[in-house]
């Protein structure tokens, strides 16, 4: 769509735009040129600048079991969340569109955990999930050593994997939400007097008609699963233990400033960069053909 | 409801109620731990009634984490991120949907790619540009063999320098440095009916006018539901600021939050941790609550 009037004054339009221009120049377009040129190149341990070193940087990573155990865990950890994040939100954005008595109060209440930040809900589900006080050392009273994601890389797993579905379940149940209201009551109403159940209803029309919510969500979760994850990792349990949770921004991090690895750490955000940009092209080509829309 | 179905609804019922336990119960257990003492809060089972130590805890978590200057310095960071997310996307989309110059298209993309990557994955060069926030600029005269030329005229050796870490400054700027809000605006922009422009131009504005007197009081609703959204959102990060804050008096509330953590072996002060929690996750909590209407407008929109 564009507009019909428009201002004639480049020079005035040209100006607008520089402010943006400027800053994602400096803080985007330079350091994601940055991070190619350090992938590619090797920093001197006593200075004198950097040394091409074409793919050595990747291909030492890539053969690295530290870095495939690091995706291994963000796509087990982005899988599990996404699936559990999201068939919640389903199913309390489905029911609470019933609008039975009550159901303003789900409204306001479900989207509460998304303002909170990741690291003060880590905190609060550290204290909740601790292995010696808190709910989880009522199970460990009962059998003990059931649960401790301090030595347990499977509980650890599973306690970030948790504390992140209950900040996005919220933001889901938003989308969802709005994607069911959005379909016309007469619909629902004509399938009714046709004799469908609830549940037909909802897998031969409402379900049709929210793909593009869900597929949208999906690709959503799991780049947030990516990057906002870092806080509930950190605050948790810092990649730990034995690297069970050691996700890939996490380890860019840690690689990159504990480490000091400037090259490993920029092939690694590259890798990354490049698996977030096929989501998101996926998200615009694919599934934008494929999905039914109105 | 279209027909009667007492059992599915008492089900609908059971189920929400279950879901809005999942959803309260942290915030209430946070609650809870903050007001015992040491030794209740580490009771297995922890007693679900409130304890009478709310406040003192919130006063030790207060002083051990040094939290005012640091919700000060969160404050004026998301108040910045906001701020500046909600002027600069303005103007971006105004020159965008406004104007034909050529190389639109160009600038167009130029800012819709940086949607795709978020600052977390390209943290360790954005890291070495707020550094040195001039080095590209430096290098680019450098290649371009212009500081030599500099040099040689006027005998003045070209180094910029200037470094943003523990800033305001280097805080804020490259979290606004991506598109969200310019395509909200851009959305907004395109349904202002073209006779107001016409309309406007035909009385002699000129395109800065229009853009101050017309555009700018029409989008209010925009800009309430962009700046609570970027407000919330700035509130809530941690990588950035735990980056380049390596000097305390920069430091956020969120990044402090980490001080409090009992250390395995230490003592498991558990209830200061949890009230040092609360008065983290606080604010933008009231945020959500008051601003409920914009934030989920606004979240919807900035995503579409």
């Amino acid at each position: 769509m564009e507009k019909r009037v428009t201002f004639s004054r480049w020079s005035i339009g040209i100006l607008f735009a520089v402010p943006q221009l400027i800053l994602i120049f400096t803080f985007f377009y330079w350091p994601a040129g940055q991070a190619v040129y350090w992938s590619l190149t090797l920093q001197q341990p006593w200075g004198g600048g950097n040394i091409w070193v074409g793919l050595d940087n990747f291909r030492s990573i890539l053969s690295n079991a530290d870095y495939w155990n690091s995706i291994t865990a963000s796509l087990t950890f982005a899988a599990i969340s996404t699936g559990l994040a999201m068939l919640i939100a389903l199913v309390i954005a489905t029911l609470t569109d019933r609008q039975l008595a009550g159901s303003r109060l789900y409204r306001v209440v479900l989207i509460w955990p998304y303002g909170i930040a990741a690291p003060a809900l880590a905190m609060a589900f550290r204290f909740i999930l601790a292995p010696e006080a808190g709910f989880m050392a009522v199970v460990n009273q009962v059998w003990p050593g059931f649960w401790d994601p301090g030595l347990d890389g499977t509980d650890a797993m599973a306690s970030i994997i948790v504390a992140f579905s209950w900040k996005y379940v919220g933001y889901n149940f938003i989308f969802f939400l709005a994607a069911l209201q959005a379909i016309p009551r007469s619909l629902i109403e004509a399938a009714a007097m046709d004799g469908s159940g609830v549940i037909r209803r909802f897998w031969d029309i409402q379900f049709p008609l929210i793909t593009p919510t869900i597929f949208f969500l999906l690709v959503i979760n799991i780049t947030e699963s990516f990057q906002d994850s870092f806080g509930i990792v950190d605050i948790m349990t810092s990649g730990g233990p034995a690297n069970a949770t050691n996700l890939m921004v996490y380890k860019i991090y840690s690689d990159g400033f504990k480490g000091l690895d400037y090259s490993g750490a920029a092939a690694q955000s590259i890798i990354l960069m490049l698996l977030i940009i096929v989501l998101t092209i996926f998200q615009f080509r694919f599934i934008e053909r494929r999905v039914h829309y109105r | 409801m279209v027909e009667r179905t007492p059992i599915l609804n008492f089900l609908t019922h059971v189920i929400l109620f279950l879901g809005f336990v999942f959803c309260v119960a942290p915030f209430v257990i946070v609650v809870i731990a903050a007001s015992h003492n040491l030794k209740d809060v580490n009771d297995v089972p922890m007693s679900l009634l409130p304890g009478s130590d709310f406040w003192i805890n919130i006063k030790t978590a207060w002083t051990t984490a040094d939290l005012g200057p640091k919700l000060l310095n969160s404050f004026i960071m998301a108040a910045g991120v906001a701020a500046g997310k909600v002027i600069i996307s303005a103007l971006t989309a105004f020159s965008i949907v406004y104007f034909r110059y050529p190389g639109r298209m160009l600038i167009f993309w130029l800012v819709f790619i940086t949607l795709m990557l978020p600052l977390e994955v390209r943290i360790v060069p954005t890291y070495a540009v707020v550094a040195n926030v001039l080095s590209p600029y430096q290098t680019i005269l450098d290649l371009t063999g212009l500081s030599w030329l500099i040099e040689k005229i006027s005998g003045v050796q070209v180094s910029l320098s200037l470094g943003l870490l523990n800033s305001y400054t280097g805080l804020i700027l490259p979290l606004i440095a991506t598109a969200t809000g310019t395509f909200l605006y851009r959305q907004f922009f395109l349904t202002v009916p073209d006779e107001l422009t016409e309309a406007a131009r035909m009385d002699g504005a000129g395109a800065v006018r229009f853009f101050i007197d017309i555009l700018l009081p029409l989008s209010r609703n925009n800009m309430a539901a962009l700046g609570t959204i970027m407000f919330l959102w700035a509130w809530n990060q941690y990588l950035w600021p735990l980056l380049i804050t390596t000097d305390q008096s920069h430091a956020t509330a969120v990044t402090e939050l980490k001080q409090l953590i009992p250390n395995v072996g230490g003592i498991p002060e558990w209830n200061i941790a949890m009230a040092g929690t609360l008065i983290v996750m606080l604010p933008p909590l009231v945020v959500v609550v008051v601003m409920q209407r914009w934030f989920v407008r606004g979240l919807i929109a900035t995503e579409k």
